[in-house]
C-alpha cells in the first residue's frame, strides 16, 4: 500500500524518447544534479587537474628523472623545499635515493598509471561491449559460451585474473624484452580481467532489442541487423557502460598500482604510482617520508576522485537507488 | 533442496575443470618443462628420452587426464626455481596464510555488519555520516597502500607493532600456529586490519543498503504498526531479512581475501602462499603459479557451493518443494 | 469536521478533529490531509472512502503516526478514548499501536515477514502488549487462528507465511490486528489485493469479529460495494477534505454532495429493477493532484451544480441530520 508521500510523480523525466531527445533530457537532468551536488564538483575539479598536470608532464616537470645525466646522485635524500646538496636546485617534495625529483616523478608516474589504467578500461569496454553484443543477438551456444566464459571468470576477483594472465603472458615473452612490454603486458592483463561486467549489462540490452522489429526489418531489406541494432542500442546502454566505466576506472588504476607496486608492474626504470610507493616503502625506516607519502597521497586522490564521480554518476542515472 | 544442491555442485565441477585444463596449459606449454629438470650437460638425446619418459609425446587429453590424476593424488611437480615439489612448498605456507585470512575474514564480516546496521538504523546521525565518508576512502584505498601507511604509522613512528613477518609461532592442534604466542598476535594485527579493510567496507556499505531497503518494506511497517519494539522490529525482523542475500556476499569475501593476501603477505612478507605466488611470478615459475590457481579455483568453487547450500537452509521459501499455499 | 452532534460521548471511540497533514517539499508545501475529521464509535464501522490520493490511507497512517517522512501532522487533533494521541513520544505510540489500535494493510502478500513463522509473529505480538507467559502466548496465538477461521491451526501456527493463499494470509494477517485486543482497527483496502470471492468471506469476517468483540472499525476503500456491504457509516473523501460523512444506506440512497452522487451514479446497478436503459454517469475531469488544489471547493471544476461562490470561498460544513456535508448547494445563503 502507498501513501502518496510523492504524488506528483519523478520530475521531469519524458517517457521513452528517441534518441536525440534522450541525450538532451538526461543532458539537463544531469548537469542540474552535477551543479547541486559539491562532492561532484569537487572530484571532477580533482581529477581534472591531476589529468592535466599528467598530460602536461613533460612540459611542467621542473626535472627530468629518468634522464640519468641530469642526476645528481649528491642531490639524493633532500627532504621537501630543501636544496639539493649537490646541485644546489630546489626540490618542492624532496628527492629519492638516486636524486630524482619527486614531484617529476609522481607527474610522470602518474603520466603512466592513468595512461594504463584509460587503455585498460578503454580494452575491456570495447571488449566487453563486442562480446556483449554478439551474445545477446546471437543468442544460442554462442550467447552460453561466453557467458559460461564470463561466469568462471567472475569466480575469481580481477586482480588474480590480471596477475595470472600477466605472468602467462610473461612467461611466454623472452626475457630480454619483458621489461620493454611492461606497459602492453599491463593493460593487456587488467583490461582481460574487467571486460564482464560491460559484456553482461550490453548483453541484456542487446537480448530486447533484438527481438524488435527494426530488427528483423533490416535482415529482411539486407543490411547488417547488428550494425543497426548497435547504433540503437548505443544511448541506452551508454548510462550504465559509463557507470561501470567509471567504477572499472578506478579498479584499473589501483590493480595497476598494486601490480607495480608488488614488482611485477611498470618496472623502476619507467615507474608509475605504485612502483614509486614500492621504493618508498623501503626508507620508512630510514626517517625519508616524503619518498612514500607523496606517491601515495596522488594515487589516493586520484582513486578517490574517480570513484566519487562514479558514485554520482550511478545516483544519478538510476534514482531508484536513493 | 538435493537437486539443487546437485545442480550447484555440477556447476562448480564444471568450473574447477576448466580450471584445471587452464593450470594444465600453463603447465604444459608456457616456458619448457624440461629446462627445470635437466642440467646444463644435457644433449638432444637426454632431452629426447626425458620427454618420452615424462610423457610428453602422448595426445594432450591423455596428457591432460594424468595431470588431473596426479593433482587428485597431491602431485604436482616441481618448481622450476628450486626443483623442490610444488606441493610441499604450499603446504609448508598454508597455514599462515589460512590465519591472516581467518581473522581477516572474522574483522571484516563482524565489524562490517556491526557498522552497517548501525549506520542503517541512524541514518541520519552525525555519526553515520562520518563513517559513511570515512569508508569511502576505504574503498578508494589499495589494499598495499593501506599497509604501508599502517606500517609507517604504527611501526615506523609509534613503534607499537612489527612491520613484517610473523612473529613466532607455536603449536596449535598440530599445526603452526601465530595465535598462541604475544609477538604472533602482535603480528597479526596490522596485516589482518590491512586485509580486512577493504572487505569490511564492503561488507558494510552492503549491509547498509540492504537494511535500508528492508526497512522500507510492508512486513516492517506492519511490525511497527503491532506497536512492536525498535528493538524486535530491528533486530528481531529486519536483521534476519537483511543477511539473508549478504550472507552470500560474505561467503565470497574469502575468495577476495584469498586474492588480496597476496598483496598483505608482500607488503608484510607474511610467510604465506600468497608471497609464493608472487616469487613465482617475478621467476616465471610455472608450476607453482598453476597450482595456485588450482588451489585456488578449488577453494573458491567450494566456498560457493557452501554459501548456496546455506542460503537454502536459510531461506525457508528455497526448501519448499510442496505446491505453495494449502489455504 | 464533526460527526454527529447528537451522540452520547463516551460511545466515541475515536474522534478525528480538524486534522491537517503536510509534506514539504521541492514545489511547496503539499497538503494530502485537509481538516479531516470524523468519529466512530464503538462496534460500528465507518467506511472512508474516495479516489486514490483523496488522502484516506494517509489519514490511517498519521493515526497511528506512521507517517513516512518528511509528512507530518500539522494540525489538528486525533483522540482515542478521550486521550489525544497525536504527539505523543515514539514510545508511548508503541503502546497504542496492537494493544489500542488494530491495522490491517492492503497486500497480504507483502505484510508478513517471510523468515518468521507465522505462530512467531502472533505469539510475539501479544507478547509485546500483554502480560503474559510465552506458552500463554503461544495458546493466544492458536486461539487468533481459531477464531479468523483458518482450518487445522494446530498444525498452521509454525508455518511459514508463504505457504498460505492469499484470502488465508489476510484472515493472518486480521489475526495479528486483534490479538492484542484493540479497542479500534484500522483497516486499510483489505480486500482490493483480493480475489472476489475471497473478499466477501475477509469481510463477513472482519464484520462479526467486529460486532462480537464490540470494536470499532475504519474501513478505507475505494470501492462503493465494499462500502454498500459492510459499513455502518461512511465519510466521503475528495482531495484530502470531508465531502460528506453520514449513514451508509442515507448517502448511498440520497448523496448530498455532488461529488457523492457522481460516484454512486457511476457504480452500475445490478438490482433486479433497474433501468437498462440508464447510462452510467461518468463524472468529467479527474480529482486535482496535490499541487493543484482549485481554490474554493475542490471540486467546483468537476461539479455539475456548481455556483460561482464554490470557485471563491470553501464551503462550512452544514448538518442535514445524522448527515454532515460541505457543499455551497446546502448552506443556507
Amino acid at each position: 500500500m502507498s501513501l502518496d508521500t510523492d504524488p506528483i510523480g519523478p520530475p521531469d523525466r519524458m517517457p521513452d524518447p528517441a534518441p536525440g531527445r534522450l541525450s538532451r533530457a538526461w543532458q539537463s537532468d544531469i548537469a542540474w544534479s552535477f551543479r547541486h551536488s559539491p562532492v561532484a564538483i569537487v572530484a571532477a575539479l580533482v581529477f581534472l587537474t591531476l589529468v592535466i598536470a599528467a598530460l602536461a608532464a613533460p612540459l611542467i616537470a621542473p626535472h627530468t628523472p629518468f634522464d640519468p645525466a641530469t642526476l645528481n646522485l649528491m642531490d639524493g635524500f633532500t627532504p621537501p623545499m630543501g636544496e639539493g646538496l649537490g646541485s644546489g636546485s630546489l626540490y618542492w617534495l624532496g628527492t629519492d635515493d638516486q636524486g630524482r625529483d619527486v614531484f617529476s616523478t609522481i607527474l610522470y608516474g602518474m603520466r603512466l598509471s592513468l595512461l594504463i589504467g584509460l587503455a585498460a578500461v578503454g580494452f575491456a569496454a570495447v571488449l566487453g561491449v563486442s562480446l556483449g553484443l554478439v551474445a545477446g543477438y546471437a543468442g544460442g551456444w554462442v550467447d552460453a559460451l561466453i557467458m559460461r566464459i564470463a561466469d568462471i571468470q567472475l569466480t575469481f576477483p580481477s586482480i588474480l585474473v590480471a596477475l595470472l594472465i600477466f605472468g602467462v603472458a610473461r612467461g611466454l615473452l623472452p626475457p630480454e624484452s619483458r621489461e620493454q612490454m611492461a606497459v602492453w603486458v599491463l593493460i593487456l592483463s587488467i583490461g582481460l580481467s574487467e571486460w564482464v561486467q560491460f559484456a553482461r549489462t550490453v548483453r541484456s540490452s542487446a537480448m530486447v532489442e533484438a527481438n524488435k522489429d527494426y530488427v528483423q526489418a533490416a535482415r529482411l531489406v539486407g543490411r547488417r541487423p547488428m550494425a543497426i541494432l548497435f547504433r540503437h542500442l548505443l544511448p541506452n546502454v551508454m548510462g550504465p557502460v559509463l557507470v561501470i566505466g567509471t567504477i572499472y576506472l578506478a579498479l584499473a588504476i589501483i590493480t595497476e598500482a598494486t601490480l607495480s607496486f608488488l614488482g611485477v608492474g611498470a618496472p623502476p626504470t619507467s615507474p608509475s604510482l605504485g612502483t614509486l610507493i614500492n621504493i618508498g616503502q623501503d626508507y620508512l625506516f630510514s626517517g625519508e617520508w616524503w619518498i612514500l607519502l607523496f606517491p601515495s597521497l596522488t594515487l589516493l586522490a586520484l582513486a578517490l576522485s574517480v570513484n566519487l564521480l562514479g558514485d554520482w554518476l550511478r545516483d544519478v542515472l538510476n534514482p531508484k537507488l536513493r | 533442496m538435493f537437486a539443487y544442491v546437485v545442480r550447484r555442485a555440477l556447476q562448480g565441477v564444471l568450473v574447477l575443470f576448466v580450471v584445471a585444463f587452464i593450470a594444465f596449459t600453463m603447465f604444459r606449454f608456457v616456458g619448457d618443462p624440461l629446462d627445470g629438470l635437466l642440467g646444463q650437460e644435457a644433449t638432444q638425446l637426454d632431452r629426447i628420452e626425458l620427454r618420452e619418459r615424462l610423457g610428453l609425446n602422448d595426445a594432450v587429453p591423455v596428457q591432460f587426464a594424468r595431470f588431473v590424476g596426479n593433482a587428485l593424488q597431491g602431485e604436482f611437480g616441481n618448481s622450476y626455481r628450486n626443483g623442490v615439489p610444488v606441493a610441499g612448498m604450499i603446504a609448508d605456507r598454508l597455514p599462515a596464510t589460512l590465519e591472516l585470512a581467518m581473522v581477516s575474514a572474522l574483522f571484516a564480516t563482524l565489524l562490517g555488519i556491526a557498522l552497517g546496521v548501525y549506520t542503517a538504523i541512524h541514518r541520519d546521525g552525525w555519526l553515520a555520516n562520518a563513517i559513511m565518508s570515512a569508508s569511502l576512502i576505504g574503498v578508494s584505498l589499495p589494499t598495499f597502500l593501506i599497509g604501508v601507511l599502517l606500517i609507517w604509522v604504527f611501526a615506523v613512528e609509534l613503534g607499537w607493532l612489527p612491520s613484517f613477518g610473523r612473529g613466532a609461532t607455536s603449536d596449535l592442534l598440530g599445526w603452526d600456529s601465530s595465535l598462541v604466542t604475544v609477538s604472533g598476535l602482535k603480528s597479526l594485527v596490522l596485516p589482518a586490519i590491512t586485509l580486512g579493510l577493504y572487505q569490511m567496507t564492503l561488507v558494510m556499505r552492503l549491509v547498509r543498503a540492504e537494511m535500508l531497503e528492508v526497512l522500507r518494506t510492508d512486513y516492517i511497517r506492519f511490525a511497527r504498526a503491532r506497536g512492536l519494539s525498535e528493538r524486535a522490529v530491528n533486530f528481531g525482523h529486519a536483521l534476519k531479512n537483511t543477511l539473508v542475500p549478504v550472507i552470500t556476499i560474505i561467503g565470497l569475501q574469502v575468495g577476495q581475501i584469498t586474492a588480496f593476501a597476496i598483496v598483505t603477505e608482500t607488503v608484510f612478507q607474511w610467510p604465506g602462499v600468497g608471497l609464493l605466488f608472487i616469487n613465482a611470478i617475478q621467476f616465471v615459475d610455472i608450476p607453482v603459479m598453476a597450482t595456485y590457481l588450482l588451489l585456488v579455483g578449488t577453494l573458491f568453487v567450494s566456498i560457493n557451493l557452501i554459501v548456496d547450500v546455506l542460503y537454502a537452509v536459510i531461506d525457508p521459501r528455497l526448501r519448499a518443494e510442496r505446491p505453495a499455499g494449502r489455504a | 469536521m464533526v460527526g454527529n452532534a447528537t451522540e452520547a460521548d463516551d460511545d466515541v471511540l475515536l474522534r478525528v478533529h480538524d486534522l491537517v497533514v503536510e509534506i514539504p517539499t521541492r514545489h511547496g508545501t503539499l497538503r494530502p490531509v485537509d481538516r479531516v475529521g470524523f468519529t466512530v464509535r464503538r462496534g460500528e464501522i465507518l467506511g472512508v472512502v474516495g479516489e486514490s490520493g483523496a488522502g484516506k490511507s494517509i489519514t490511517g497512517a498519521a493515526i497511528i503516526g506512521l507517517l513516512d517522512r518528511p509528512a507530518h501532522i500539522s494540525g489538528g487533533s486525533v483522540t482515542l478514548a478521550g486521550t489525544r494521541i497525536d504527539g505523543l513520544s515514539e514510545r508511548e505510540l508503541q503502546r497504542v499501536r496492537g494493544a489500542r489500535i488494530g491495522t490491517v494493510f492492503q497486500d497480504p502478500s507483502t505484510s508478513l515477514d517471510p523468515l518468521k513463522t507465522i505462530g512467531d509473529q502472533l505469539a510475539e505480538t501479544a507478547l509485546a502488549h500483554l502480560p503474559i507467559t510465552r506458552r500463554e502466548a503461544r495458546e493466544r496465538a492458536l486461539q487468533a487462528l481459531v477464531d479468523v477461521g483458518i482450518p487445522a491451526a494446530a498444525e498452521r501456527l509454525d508455518a511459514w507465511p508463504h505457504q498460505f493463499s492469499g484470502g488465508m494470509r489476510q484472515r493472518v494477517v486480521i489475526a495479528l490486528a486483534l490479538i492484542a485486543e484493540p479497542e479500534l482497527i484500522i483497516a486499510d483496502e483489505p480486500t482490493t489485493a483480493l480475489d472476489v470471492s475471497v473478499q466477501a468471506q475477509v469481510l463477513t469476517l472482519l464484520r462479526r469479529l467486529c460486532t462480537d468483540r464490540g470494536v470499532g472499525v475504519m474501513l478505507v476503500t475505494h470501492d462503493m460495494g465494499v462500502v454498500a456491504e459492510t459499513t455502518d457509516r461512511v465519510a466521503v473523501l475528495y482531495a484530502g477534505r470531508v465531502a460528506e460523512i453520514g449513514p451508509t444506506r442515507q448517502v448511498l440512497t440520497d448523496a448530498a454532495h455532488p461529488y457523492t452522487r457522481g460516484l454512486m451514479g457511476s457504480t452500475p446497478d445490478t438490482s433486479p429493477d433497474r433501468d437498462i436503459g440508464d447510462r452510467l454517469v461518468q463524472i468529467p475531469g479527474a480529482m486535482p493532484g496535490l499541487t493543484a488544489v482549485p481554490a474554493g471547493c475542490a471540486f467546483h471544476p468537476r461539479c455539475p451544480s456548481a455556483m460561482s461562490i464554490c470557485a471563491m470561498r470553501e464551503p462550512p460544513v452544514t448538518v442535514l441530520g445524522d448527515t454532515a456535508v460541505r457543499c455551497w448547494l446546502h448552506e443556507d445563503l
